[in-house]
């Protein structure tokens, strides 16, 4: 068997995408009457490609053995800084704000399903799992 | 790695648009405060916004009121010789305060203050589901 990190597979690094995200958007929407501020968002293709470069060679940490356990790779604050990209704003203001609220929202409510569906998977997982040890 | 980060983002914005809707207020009650010297009249008050120092080039920036500034437009000279605070030439000085201007920032804070308000309500609903999680 696999480590145990591994149960949620995905899950529980997508949680984490979208919290940050989440909190970027939020970052958006607090900022809507800040003059000269810029709408930002987190390019997830960019952040997939990134980890998938950064992730963690076993080698890399010194194991001499397979069955060493392997670090997992998050995502950290290089990586979160690289794929941020500024948002191409629709309607022009004055005062050179790019925030447009009504896509902030629509992108922060998406970026909240989203990650409730990792929970739901996770809680289903939990479940399952919870069934298997207690056998009823 | 700071769960909670969003909180301080939106509480940020929360405090920053209710000092806004503040000095609306402020501005509003005293639309009416007239004075015999043009220098001491009340000026209409207005909060400066900005992105949280020290955020530049990162992803997420709270909002930091910077300060509260005065407008310099010129307050209003009315001729009203009967009135007890009129000058010796017969005015009194009214703020610079434009009322049409006053309550369109307030509709503009408050719309803000509730799209923050339901930022925080999505952040702890998704919060407390996940405390939640396998219960």
């Amino acid at each position: 068997m696999s480590g145990f990190d591994t149960v949620f597979g995905v899950h529980a690094a997508a949680l984490n995408f979208q919290r940050q995200r989440m909190e970027v958007l939020a970052s958006n929407i607090a900022n809507a009457d800040t003059p000269g501020y810029q709408a930002k968002d987190l390019d997830f293709n960019k952040l997939l490609a990134q980890t998938a470069e950064n992730a963690v060679k076993p080698e890399s940490t010194g194991a001499t053995n397979a069955s060493h356990i392997p670090l997992a790779g998050g995502i950290n604050e290089d990586m979160q800084k690289a794929a941020t990209v500024y948002r191409v704003s629709t309607q022009p203001s004055v005062d050179g704000n790019t925030v447009d609220v009504q896509t902030e929202q629509a992108a922060y409510a998406e970026s909240a399903l989203h990650y409730q569906a990792s929970l739901s998977f996770i809680d289903y997982r939990l479940k399952s799992l919870m069934t298997a040890i207690t056998g009823n | 790695m700071s769960t909670f980060r969003i909180f301080d983002i939106a509480g940020s914005a929360l405090s920053a648009q209710s000092l806004r809707l503040n000095t609306v207020a402020s501005n509003l009650a005293n639309a009416d405060s007239v004075s015999g010297d043009a220098s001491k009249v009340y000026k209409a008050r207005m909060p400066v916004f900005r992105a949280e120092p020290g955020t530049e080039g990162t992803a997420t920036a709270g909002v930091q009121v910077l300060g509260v500034v005065e407008s310099q437009a010129d307050a209003q000279k009315r001729y009203e010789p009967g009135h007890p605070l009129a000058d010796a030439q017969g005015y009194v000085y009214a703020p610079n305060i434009n009322t049409v201007e006053e309550m369109v920032n307030m509709i503009s804070a408050s719309r803000s203050y509730q799209g923050s308000v339901e930022v925080m309500n999505t952040a702890k609903d998704l919060a407390l589901r996940t405390l939640n999680l396998g219960k």
